[in-house]
């Protein structure tokens, strides 16, 4: 049996570092270094456990992303992914989740896939709403929000805790996945894995090779505007007592006088 | 006048307080037309119609709770094509959220997700949201269909405002992708008593200087002696003393309540995402140098061990 597994993973912008928008309120990019979203790390773990249970597994990483996204797709290959596709185009640059969305479901498409694995959102945007665009757009099942999958005999089943109840769900494969922070520790590359992945194939695609319009994505193409960005004021520096046997007094007072008690 | 679909968010026909935030919003932007998917529709019709709905569509099907998200979208989508909304409104839940998307691209709209605030634009609704951690405030618009828009519960006060909620029956079909993901089985989370964390008006956090599941009940106490939600940090959660349901944070619940108390929590990035748009922060930690002070009004440097006790015998004491 062979099993394709794409996997989708973003660079973003490292979270500990300044985090701004440029003039045309996209993010700025050159602001703070960046980084394979933290969450999309869990996605290239469940695809490399699944995979080892597999004969003729194959785990390819998939990026829509700048020039530097490349190094997300090393990191992910340094993990244990077999080959990395990197989708880049200056004409890509604003995208909204609906561009990148389509760019990603013509690309799954080009490479071929059983299934596609994603992360539960992106660090940046954290919408947390591409895997369900990507399952409507590919008309294929949504299978997301995991904290526990596995893969066998053509079907995917998993745990879904969602507010109100905790689920089990299946769906036969072809479908699309997403795991949450909660699916089980990312791997560390290792000295071996970061040797092998310099050597492991990396391919670039742009628009055109995905029969993309440039129309169709990009800040042109969005399908929302952002009219402004403000920097949200700094919290006015609060009172901060010691405490010295009375500090929950203090504090009582203090909720007392906001009128909480 | 110009009609807003709302989705309505509740539990076999308890109307979730969100919803009612949802229907004061659409109020800014037109008349709301309440769109109630699954069982308990006659007991959230005039709750919704007492908040200001003009219309409340209904359809129940067992495929709403076989299936994942998709059989909704397809109900959503039938709603959208018999109203002709200008807008389209959900809360910010996790399925309300993929629902949304999935219909936005349906449909051929934008999508803005996790609004918290919603006014009328001379072209159409514009969303208030809270960005990189709630570092920045952002003003967005849709630029492209229907807007399809999800909004952060606590973003707006309910209001009453009485209006008909004539109920009507929603016709539609199930697409070919309705039956994809079964659900086979639910377990229903347990209650614990306590408010839910994102509606709650006050919320009382524990983080890695709880220091052990069996110390959560100082939290616990002191939640209950304020009539508070109980929240945790990732790093108490990944320790297992607390549930992952009650996790603040940019990969667990956000929160923005009236009050917000963080005892032995740094104050990380990650956390403050999920509750940085508190409107009071109260911190408890033992290490002044703690992030946490920066966002907090009020501080305590001390020993949660100490101070969290004594401030729920501070708030009994003064109840009584
Ligand atoms: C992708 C990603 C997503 C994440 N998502 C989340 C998230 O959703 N939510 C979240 O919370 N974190 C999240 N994190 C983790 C986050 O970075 C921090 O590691 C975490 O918030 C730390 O939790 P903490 O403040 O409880 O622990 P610590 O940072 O260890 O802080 C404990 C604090 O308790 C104080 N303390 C200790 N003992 C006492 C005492 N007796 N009395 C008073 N104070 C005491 C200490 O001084 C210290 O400040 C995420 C991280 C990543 C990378
Ligand atoms: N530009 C991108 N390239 C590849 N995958 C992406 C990209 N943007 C989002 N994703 C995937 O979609 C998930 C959810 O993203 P979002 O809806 O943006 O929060 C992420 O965890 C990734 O797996």
């Amino acid at each position: 049996m062979s099993l394709k597994i794409v996997v989708c993973v973003k660079y973003v912008p490292d979270a500990a570092g300044d985090r701004r928008f440029a003039e045309d309120l996209t993010t700025d990019r050159d602001a703070a270094d960046g980084l394979l979203s933290e969450l999309d790390e869990y996605a290239v773990e469940q695809a490399l456990v699944i995979a080892e249970e597999v004969d003729g597994a194959e785990v390819t990483v998939l990026t829509v992303g700048p020039d530097d996204a490349t190094d997300a797709l090393r990191k992910a290959l340094s993990m244990g992914a077999d080959k990395a596709v990197h989708v880049t185009d200056d004409d890509l640059h604003g995208t909204d989740v609906m561009g990148t969305s389509l760019v990603l479901a013509k690309a799954v498409e080009h490479i071929g896939y059983d299934l596609v694995l994603c992360g539960m959102a992106s660090t940046d945007g954290s919408m947390g709403v591409l895997p369900a665009i990507l399952a409507e757009r590919l008309e294929v099942p949504q299978v997301t929000l995991l904290s526990e999958v596995s893969v066998a005999d053509g079907t995917v089943t998993g745990r879904r805790d969602g507010d109100a109840a905790s689920e089990r769900l299946e769906a036969s494969l072809p479908a699309v996945v997403s795991v949450t922070d909660q699916s089980g520790e990312a791997r560390y590359p290792s000295f071996k894995g970061i040797m092998a992945a310099k050597k492991k194939p990396l391919e670039t695609l742009d628009l055109e090779d995905l029969d993309i319009e440039p129309e169709q994505v990009g800040l042109a193409g969005a399908w929302t505007e952002v009219e402004s960005a403000t920097e949200r004021p700094a919290r006015t520096a609060g009172q901060v007592v010691t405490d010295e046997g009375d500090g929950a007094k203090q504090l009582a007072a203090f909720l007392a006088e906001r009128k909480f008690i | 006048m110009a009609e807003v679909l709302v989705h309505v968010d509740h539990a076999d026909g308890d109307v979730r307080k969100p919803t009612l935030e949802l229907l004061a919003l659409a109020r800014r932007l037109g008349d709301p037309v309440a769109v109630h998917l699954g069982p308990g529709a006659d007991l959230a019709a005039p709750v919704l119609a007492e908040h200001g709905a003009v219309r409340v569509l209904t359809a129940d099907a067992p495929e709403f709770a076989d299936y994942l998200v998709a059989p909704k979208v397809d109900a959503l989508r039938a709603a959208v094509d018999a109203v002709s909304p200008v807008a389209v409104l959900l809360a910010s839940s996790a399925e309300a959220k993929e629902i949304a998307a999935r219909l936005a691209v349906r449909i051929g709209s934008g999508l803005i997700t996790d609004a918290v605030d919603l006014t009328a634009g001379d072209e159409g609704p514009v969303a208030t949201q809270s960005v990189f951690a709630a570092e920045y405030t952002t003003m967005s618009r849709v630029t492209r269909g229907t807007p399809v828009i999800t909004v952060k519960p606590n973003s707006a006060a309910p209001e009453a405002a009485p209006a008909a909620g004539a109920v009507e029956e929603l016709s539609f079909t199930l697409g070919p992708l309705a039956t994809g993901t079964k659900v086979v089985s639910r377990e229903a989370r347990e209650s614990t008593g306590r408010p839910d964390l994102t509606e709650a008006a006050i919320v009382v956090s524990g983080g890695r200087g709880v220091n052990g599941a069996e110390n959560f009940g100082l939290i616990e106490a002191l939640a209950d002696s304020l009539g508070a939600a109980v929240g945790a940090s990732r790093a108490a959660v990944d320790a297992g003393w607390y549930p992952h349901s009650h996790q603040v944070g940019q990969t667990g619940k956000t929160v923005s309540p009236q009050l917000y108390i963080a005892a032995g929590i740094s104050g990380a990035i990650q956390h403050r995402a999920g509750m940085q748009t508190s409107k009071t922060i109260v911190a408890v930690n033992k290490d002044a140098e703690a992030p946490i002070f920066e966002l907090a009004d009020y501080g305590v440097v001390g020993d949660l061990f100490t101070v969290v006790p004594a401030l729920t015998d501070e708030v009994n004491a003064r109840k009584a």
